[in-house]
């Protein structure tokens, strides 16, 4: 990669042009509002029934009618997501620091992960409700359970892909491995780390809903399943499109901190 | 300065062993500037290593300043064929690595930094990552961090083989112009007969497998020396051809 050709991309100290902001965010939503105005169309042209495909106007509507109840229920299944995130990405690095770290440890607990990781987590749900009833707690628990997995994997992984000439390096100053770990192997790990996390908070959403919809009594999943009882099919379309903004500013407030606190990975645009 | 005596490294590999160094025996005096030249394969980031403690070798005793290396030592510095920069310290950042490392005094090493990035025509790029320079630029600021605790050894394992011939024969001239401003003992490996004659005042030319000490050659040629028009034209010439002898041998067998 020569500099030049990230001096265009990326100049030194200049934020991004008046262009490239416009095709930062003009070019997502011009796709919105095509697929949107795709979708009105369709429930237009083929007079399609409220209840089967509502319009884009039934579920505006819909949302207008209980904004009040659908924010508080939105609140409570992106806490769910955001905790149970949170709780994987803060047991997950350790624990991929002790699989990079050792052998022995990689050896022992790998099989397992790969092991938990397989059961589909829509079977554990119900066993979670089971254990843990229909609170909070067993939508964070599957949350975590979904995130844990990606974390670990990309952590670990990044962890043991320091080149091997920066290894040398710091072990020709007879750097200890405290240093060798915190000045190269962890910061060179980092764009590898926010790889897992974005991978995993994609993931969160899902996690929350799957146990939101196996038992709960709030929730957007909860809300999706008590308006397909009632075929309120408007309502579910509203809390599915809440379901997506959660995911979006999620995922691009992710990106935005990487960009903040890794500016010199080559993943940045 | 540094010492080597029956020195042999042995690797064990998959496919049995490799002898990848045999029998050396060499003296570098202090300030004395050393290019070690051989075929792929002959053994010379090896001596490298074990000179830099970084390896131990299978037999045999490696001395630096009168000490027995058993362990990366302070006084000693390698640079790489690449520049090994972390991406996510500027270049003053990397520069200062070893200090940190070390736990030497930054506010005193901070004014060699800058120092040294002036004195390889950096400055002004301080702040700079290393994503923002090219290839030359990175190896200049590898040069400066391998210079910054004022090492008394700097080991060089091919550090200009990746640039293009002007930035490289820049270089060249770069480190005998640093060389002359302060006391360095130089162990330089390079694949360029040239550079090696450029900068040496002594050749080591290895044999491969087993990696032996073939020949060492002297080059008696006054400093500073430049590749281009220069009045010891001949006297180069000469030592090139009889290295590239050396190195070349008449045809049949020996595979690159
Ligand atoms: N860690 C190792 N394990 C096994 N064999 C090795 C190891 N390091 C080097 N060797 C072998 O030792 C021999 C010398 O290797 P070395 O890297 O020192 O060669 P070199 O002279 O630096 O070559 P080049 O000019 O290509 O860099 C080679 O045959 C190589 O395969
Ligand atoms: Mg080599």
């Amino acid at each position: 990669m020569t500099s030049e050709t990230l001096g265009r991309r990326r100049g030194p100290r200049q934020g991004p042009s008046l262009k490239d902001r416009l095709t930062d965010w003009g070019l997502p939503l011009l796709g919105l509002v095509a697929v949107i105005a795709l979708w009105w169309a369709a429930t237009v042209v083929f007079s399609i029934e409220k209840f089967l495909v509502p319009s884009p106007v039934d579920v505006v509507d819909a949302f207008i009618g209980q904004a009040g109840y659908l924010m508080a229920q939105t609140w409570v299944t992106l806490l769910e997501t955001v905790e149970g995130f949170l709780l994987a990405a803060v047991i997950g690095v350790p624990i991929a620091m002790l699989i990079a770290g050792s052998r022995l440890l990689e050896k022992m607990i790998y099989p397992l992960l790969l092991a938990v990781n397989a059961v589909p987590k829509i079977a554990i749900a119900p066993i979670l409700v089971v254990w843990m009833g229909f609170g909070q707690m067993p939508k964070i628990v599957m949350v975590f359970l979904l995130c844990f997995f990606p974390i670990v994997i990309s952590t670990a992984t990044g962890l043991k892909s320091t080149p091997a000439e920066l290894a040398e390096l710091v072990r020709s100053y007879g750097a200890s491995r405290m240093q060798a770990f915190f000045k190269v192997r962890f910061p060179y790990a980092l764009p590898q780390v926010m790889v897992g996390l974005k991978t995993a908070i994609s993931l969160a959403v899902i996690g929350a809903v799957i146990a939101e919809f196996v038992g709960a009594d709030a929730g957007l999943g909860f809300v999706i399943v008590q308006s397909g009882a009632s075929a309120d099919t408007p309502l579910a379309f509203a809390s599915m499109v809440l379901l997506g903004i959660i995911s979006i500013v999620l995922f691009y407030g992710l990106s935005a901190l990487e960009n903040l606190v890794l500016p010199w990975a080559e993943e940045n645009r | 300065m540094i010492e080597l005596r029956h020195v042999s490294q042995v690797f064990s590999g998959r496919q049995g062993e490799v002898h990848a160094l045999d029998d050396i025996n060499l003296e570098v005096d202090g300030n004395e500037f050393v290019t070690l030249v051989g075929r792929s394969g002959c053994g010379k980031s090896t001596m490298l290593r074990m000179i830099a403690g970084l390896l131990k070798p299978t037999s045999g005793t490696i001395t630096v300043a009168g000490e027995p290396v058993t362990k990366p030592r302070q006084d000693v510095s390698f640079m790489f064929q690449r520049a090994a920069l972390l991406p996510w310290r500027t270049v003053l950042d990397n520069v200062m690595l070893p200090v940190e490392i070390l736990r030497l005094d930054k506010a005193v090493h901070r004014e060699r930094a800058h120092e040294l990035i002036e004195l390889v025509g950096l400055a002004g790029f301080e702040k700079r990552l290393p994503r923002e320079l090219s290839g030359g630029m990175q190896q200049r600021v590898s040069l400066c961090r391998s210079l910054i605790q004022n090492p008394k050894v700097l080991l060089m394992d091919e550090p200009f083989s990746a640039l293009d011939a002007l930035t490289r024969e820049e270089l060249s001239v770069e480190l005998q112009r640093i060389k002359m401003e302060q006391e360095t003992t130089i162990v330089f490996v390079t694949h360029s007969i040239e550079e090696a004659v450029l900068l040496a005042d002594r050749v080591v030319v290895l044999s491969p497998r087993p990696g032996r000490l073939r020949k060492i050659v002297e080059v008696d040629i006054p400093r500073p020396r430049t590749l281009g028009h220069n009045a010891h034209a001949d006297r180069v010439t000469e030592v090139s051809a009889e290295l590239h002898e050396l190195l070349v041998p008449a045809p049949a067998g020996g595979a690159a």
